[in-house]
């Protein structure tokens, strides 16, 4: 295993002026990254049909997404999103009756295609979920390296190496300052702040090139929520990160991209700020500056 | 004011004394059992084998010795039977076969005790031609099965399905989830049932009755008749000898004591290692 580069810390958000149009939904965009829209294409999702029993969640979705870009899900309850978001790493088959069509391709590679073993496809396309969810058996410095003990005796990093990866996933999410000191204390007495980027972590020392987060601040205090979106910003310098929110103000402080849903339906898929201020259809208009949702 | 400070102090007046109700029970019997018995525990009730019909002195180490082998006997085939049988209800939640175990599980948990130990008897006594240690083991094991398997499966349901998902999100499979991180953190709980079903089996007479018999001497071999304190509180207390009579309270004593030391061992187990869980 070769030792990736260290991440960067989080830097404080940049407030750009706010534009006069985003006066509608109160908030501000922040400029779109330099290599915005450039990046290789490294999810190329197409007709994706998602199901559960006979219920239609996801209907005929295509969406590219770009290495290295933040992409907001956004869209009312119940629009798709998080089953959208859940086709990506394979887990929206774990849930009994459900079903997928279509195609996905990751670096070229069918995700649902034969021989492809979801299990590799989790460890390559991590996820954090809408509540924090540490192990609570396990202690920090466990927690962080649980994605060690799944994998085969054979490929697992020695104690040394895990020791090192855990420093820096803990790092990369930035929690490691608050929690060096009781590296082998239960993660449950953390904060739910704390928890949540606990599972940031988690997920980063599986080093996946995409990470999806599920709505990662709904249970989180409006500072914890701040800086989560910290976090996310500056992942955005080694990952490709997707993320499913309720709130329209996040999906426009933290994303290059924005992704409306609506009734299982993609709508619209633009950069943030063209989709915040002159949206090309009527619904995500409608929807952005409140007039339904 | 007065009318409902006054109601709310015969209310609890009402609680407290059904809390009593509920523990007078259990204080009485200790009482009444160390008044009978403590008189007669001594080293030599620990270490000497019974003695003969009408003479004095001896212990119960037999009794005693036999009750952990069959206790041990037992946890060694029911345990191992049950929480898997609980893992596999837990986690199969909707399966027709579950449906079908669960259910049976409950019809097994009530069938009477006495009615096991002819099961226990047609399987391992019949066959072999004697009574042995192993099949008062087996009849016994046969009554844990469906207690480990139901707290097995219920304190795995405690478990968030969120800490499911986090795991196969990791890349984990189904299998190593359920057992690597399902089932350790229902691992307090499911050890609690196991102790409570070794505890409810402890002093089990029935079953004994026509598989492990009893025997006067000594042995630890499985393969013969062992003694067993509930055989011998039975067969003492009806005995016409006063020093039996006293050895027959001792022995149940030892016996409650032994179930209550199990009760806290479950207890200590519980205690969550890192505070409390979160959900």
């Amino acid at each position: 295993m070769t030792t990736p580069e260290p991440l960067a810390a989080p830097a404080p958000l940049p407030r750009p002026p706010e534009p006069a149009a985003l006066k509608a939904i109160g908030t501000t965009v922040r400029q779109p990254a330099a290599n915005a829209g450039t990046g290789e294409v490294i999810l190329d999702v197409t007709g994706l049909n998602a199901y559960f029993g006979a219920q239609h969640a996801v209907r005929q979705a295509s969406i590219a997404f770009r290495e290295r870009e933040v992409t907001a899900i956004i869209g009312p309850s119940g629009c798709g999103k998080s089953t959208l978001l859940r086709c990506l790493n394979r887990m929206h088959e774990t849930v009994p009756t459900a079903r997928v069509t279509g195609r996905i391709e990751f670096h070229g590679q069918d995700l649902y295609g034969p021989g492809v073993n979801p299990i590799e496809v989790r460890r390559h396309i991590g996820m954090v979920f809408q509540r924090p969810t540490p192990f609570p058996t396990l202690n920090i410095r466990d927690n962080v390296a649980a994605g060690f003990r799944a994998l085969p005796r054979h490929r697992r990093p020695a104690r040394d190496e895990i020791d090192a990866r855990v420093e820096e996933a803990l790092r990369g999410a930035a929690l490691w300052d608050e929690v060096k000191d009781r590296l082998k204390t239960g993660a449950i007495a953390l904060s739910g702040g704390q928890q949540q980027r606990l599972c940031i972590a988690r997920a980063l020392a599986n080093e996946p090139s995409v990470i999806l987060l599920d709505e990662p601040t709904a249970s989180l205090d409006p500072l914890s929520t701040q800086k989560i979106e910290e976090l996310v910003y500056a992942l955005r310098q080694r990952f490709t990160v997707i993320i499913v929110t309720h709130n329209m103000q996040q999906a426009a402080r933290v994303s290059d991209r924005t992704a409306f849903m609506l009734n299982g339906e993609l709508v619209e898929v633009s950069p943030t700020g063209k989709l915040f201020t002159t949206p090309s259809d009527p619904r995500t208009e409608a929807y952005v500056t409140g007039r339904f949702g | 004011m007065i009318w409902r400070k006054t109601v709310n102090v015969v209310m609890l007046a009402l609680m407290w004394l059904a809390a009593a109700v509920v523990l007078l029970p259990l204080v009485l019997i200790l009482v009444h059992l160390v008044r009978e018995g403590a008189s007669s525990i001594n080293w030599d009730f620990f270490t000497k084998v019974q003695s003969a019909p009408g003479t004095t002195g001896g212990g119960m180490s037999n009794a005693i010795v036999g009750t952990l082998v069959l206790l041990l006997i037992a946890s060694g085939i029911g345990l191992p039977v049950g929480i898997a049988a609980g893992i596999y209800l837990a986690e199969n939640r909707t399966a027709r076969l579950a449906s079908a175990v669960r259910f049976l599980a409950d019809v097994l948990n009530g069938v009477p005790s006495i009615v096991t130990g002819i099961f226990a008897w047609q399987v391992m006594v019949k066959p072999v031609g004697h009574f042995s240690a192993w099949a008062g083991g087996v009849a016994l094991a046969t009554m844990m099965i469906p207690l480990a398997a139901r707290t097995t499966e219920e304190m795995i349901r405690t478990v968030p399905n969120s800490l499911r998902e986090a795991a196969l999100a990791l890349g984990y499979s189904t299998w190593r989830t359920s057992l690597t991180i399902v089932v350790r953190t229902a691992l307090p709980g499911i050890v609690t049932g196991a102790l409570v079903a070794l505890a409810r089996v402890a002093g089990e007479t029935a079953p004994l009755l026509f598989t492990a018999l009893g025997n006067i001497f000594f042995t630890v071999d499985p393969n013969k008749v062992i003694a067993a304190l509930p055989l011998n509180i039975y067969s003492f207390a009806i005995s016409p000898y006063d020093d039996w009579h006293r050895l027959a309270w001792a022995a149940s004593l030892v016996l409650i004591v032994l179930v209550l030391l199990i009760s806290i061992a479950a207890r200590y187990v519980v205690r969550p290692k890192f505070g409390k869980a979160v959900d």
